[in-house]
């Protein structure tokens, strides 16, 4: 029911982070991998050691999803390779994460995150969907985030338009192309723990800022998302689309994501926050906390 | 193979609530099939006794049989006591017992009695489930519970059902509220909300009045669930350690019936004037085009007379 073999699965920004997760999973349930993304260098080592490490078939396709040519271009490489395609995984994005308030994002910078995280999931879902609408079946994944979900203080005005509108994008192609056999669905993902981001996080204290407000109290670890998206792609999900799966610990179902100011701008600011004011009541942090930090994330709570 | 390993249930335990038919019978199967030994319960004994040597036979699993009604504390605390007792565990919940009242009747006519016992066994039963295998399942910090829900629950609809339609809602904010709490104790709460699927409780409504058609076109796969195979997917996601980071969901297996929010009903208009831009692959073949009366008339109030109260 999970089995993917004989499935050919596209994965879309495959040259690191959660791409080469997802590329992971479906081969070893059994699918055939095509890796596409910008880097060829990257592209090829992944495919090979995919390759190796699974037996699969895992061929590499150099394009920009931002570019209209060379997602026609890669989605016809695949099905020249493959012979066809049953699985496409939208998971190429981008992400400001400096924190900049949004009265100081510059709208270049908005269009170009919307640009990849939004537009490139249209473009690789139209060019797929219309193999795959074509032969009457297949399974379209798309990787939002939870910050897709409603607004929050990690400040990313782009990040969190673009990933709405990939989950409500997701719903749409899902009814549209239903009773033609093409399902559509999304994940969003919570934090993520990998080694690009454990040491920042661990470093600057966000790790166990995290983890306090996640219900499971922990980050989540890569192979926590395999069972999602081999899920997703295969029969299990025949009666499956349209729907957005967090995959976060919980954090979704906390009736306030938005728990207390973050203390990520003391820090990382790159400007001035547009009025300076706190919220309403809220003092100005003291000095000593700037300088010691916050108890529980700086320094050891003390016992009750 | 690996990947397939991480929804296997071997050497789990799992209770099955309202096993005695519909949904129940194919959860027990399926968890049985997949490596769980399962628990049955549910009000008939003859019935649960039917459920349990199927699927015994069909899986070679151990399935034990407690009958009990999910509106009784004293028998749901029992049930819990006799698994513990005979299997030393419980690692998954399903939730699945639930009734439903399918006569339509619209709100203002519909009578207390029946809200508050659709109440008691579909929001209340479930809550005393949880609420009895939790203990067990937060002092082994691992579990994961799977209340059965259902699209009904994510609005309001035209079946008038009031009290299906509250018990479902609030299951799913019970499995939020259940979810959240025990998060960091390594008990995961979950819930499914199936769209229309041909069960016992369904049949006389989808088959013996016709609704099934009806159903099929305002549903974006444009057909019902398919009682045998659909769910058992999800129900392994959730169960199985394949679900490990996800708690708090409800996962809709419903043919993208919630996705559309009711909007995907009718035959899309536009698909008929756009002759440059043809649908890729089928076409809505047997569906009547769009040639309403009101779309020759116009929009009411603005091209014709808007019609009285």
């Amino acid at each position: 029911m999970f089995d993917l073999s004989g499935k050919t699965a596209l994965v879309t920004g495959g040259s690191y982070g959660l791409g080469v997760v997802w590329a992971t999973a479906l081969a070893e349930a059994g699918a055939d991998v095509a890796l596409t993304a910008r880097s060829k260098d990257l592209l090829e080592a992944n495919a090979k050691a995919l390759a190796d490490a699974t037996g699969r078939k895992v061929t590499a396709h150099v394009g920009d999803v931002t570019v209209d040519a060379d997602v026609e271009r890669v989605v016809a490489e695949v099905v020249e390779a493959h012979g066809k395609l049953d699985v496409l995984v939208n998971n190429a994005g981008v992400n400001d994460a400096t924190g900049k308030p949004s009265e100081q994002v510059s709208v270049a910078d908005f269009r170009q995150c919307l640009d990849v995280d939004l537009t490139g999931v249209f473009s690789f879902a139209r060019a797929a969907g219309r193999h795959m609408l074509e032969r009457g079946s297949g399974s379209i994944v798309n990787i939002s985030s939870m910050l897709g979900l409603n607004g929050s203080e990690f400040v990313n005005p782009a990040y969190h338009a673009a990933k709405a509108g990939v989950i409500n994008l997701t719903r749409l192609l899902a009814v549209e192309w239903a009773d033609r056999g093409v399902r559509v669905n999304a994940i969003a993902p919570g934090y993520f723990m990998s080694e690009m981001v454990r040491e920042g996080l661990e470093l600057t204290g966000m790790r166990m800022w995290i983890d306090s407000r996640t219900p499971m109290r922990r980050m989540g670890e890569h192979d926590e998302l395999k069972g999602a998206v081999v899920f997703l792609a295969s029969a299990a999900a025949s009666y499956i689309t349209g729907v957005t799966l967090p995959v976060d610990g919980g954090y979704s179902s906390v009736m306030g994501m938005s728990q207390f100011k973050t203390p990520h701008p003391h820090w990382n600011r790159p400007g001035p926050i547009a009025g300076e004011k706190m919220y309403p009541g809220m003092a100005p942090l003291p000095d000593a906390i700037l300088k010691d930090g916050i108890p529980g994330f700086h320094y050891p709570i003390e016992e009750a | 193979m690996g990947q397939l390993d991480l929804f296997d249930l071997s050497g789990k335990v799992a209770i099955v609530t309202g096993a005695s038919m519909g949904f129940g019978v194919m959860f027990a199967h399926a968890l049985a099939d997949a490596g769980a030994d399962v628990a049955v319960t549910a009000r008939s004994a003859d019935l649960l006794e039917q459920t349990a040597a199927s699927v015994r036979e069909a899986s070679g699993r151990k399935v034990t049989v407690h009958p009990g009604d999910v509106t009784s504390v004293p028998d749901v605390q029992r049930v819990i006591a006799e698994v513990l007792d005979q299997h030393g565990r419980i690692d998954i919940v399903v939730n699945n017992a639930g009734i439903s009242d399918l006569r339509g009747l619209p709100s203002e006519h519909a009578d207390h009695e029946t809200f508050r016992r659709v109440i008691d066994v579909d929001l209340m039963g479930v809550w005393y489930f949880c609420r009895e295998a939790a203990p067990h399942m937060l002092e082994r910090g691992s579990g994961s519970i799977i209340n059965i829900a259902s699209i009904l629950g994510s609005g309001g609809s035209e079946y008038n059902n009031p009290w299906y339609h509250t018990a479902k809602g609030a299951v799913l904010n019970l499995t939020r509220q259940l979810a959240v709490e025990w998060g960091d104790r390594k008990v995961r709460v979950n819930a499914i909300a199936p769209g229309f699927f041909v069960t016992e409780m369904t049949r006389p409504f989808l088959e013996g009045v016709g609704m099934a058609p009806w159903i099929e076109s305002r549903t974006p796969m444009r057909r019902l669930g398919d009682t045998t195979k659909d769910l058992v997917g999800p129900l392994l996601l959730l169960a199985s350690d394949a679900g490990a980071y996800i708690t708090g969901h409800t996962l809709f297996v419903d043919g993208g019936h919630e996705a559309s929010r009711g909007a995907w009903q009718i035959t899309p208009s536009h698909y008929y004037w756009a002759k440059d831009a043809p649908r890729v692959g089928t076409t809505y073949e047997g569906l009547v085009p769009n040639e309403f009366e009101s779309w020759k008339l116009g929009i009411p109030g603005l091209h014709y007379p808007a019609p009285e109260a």
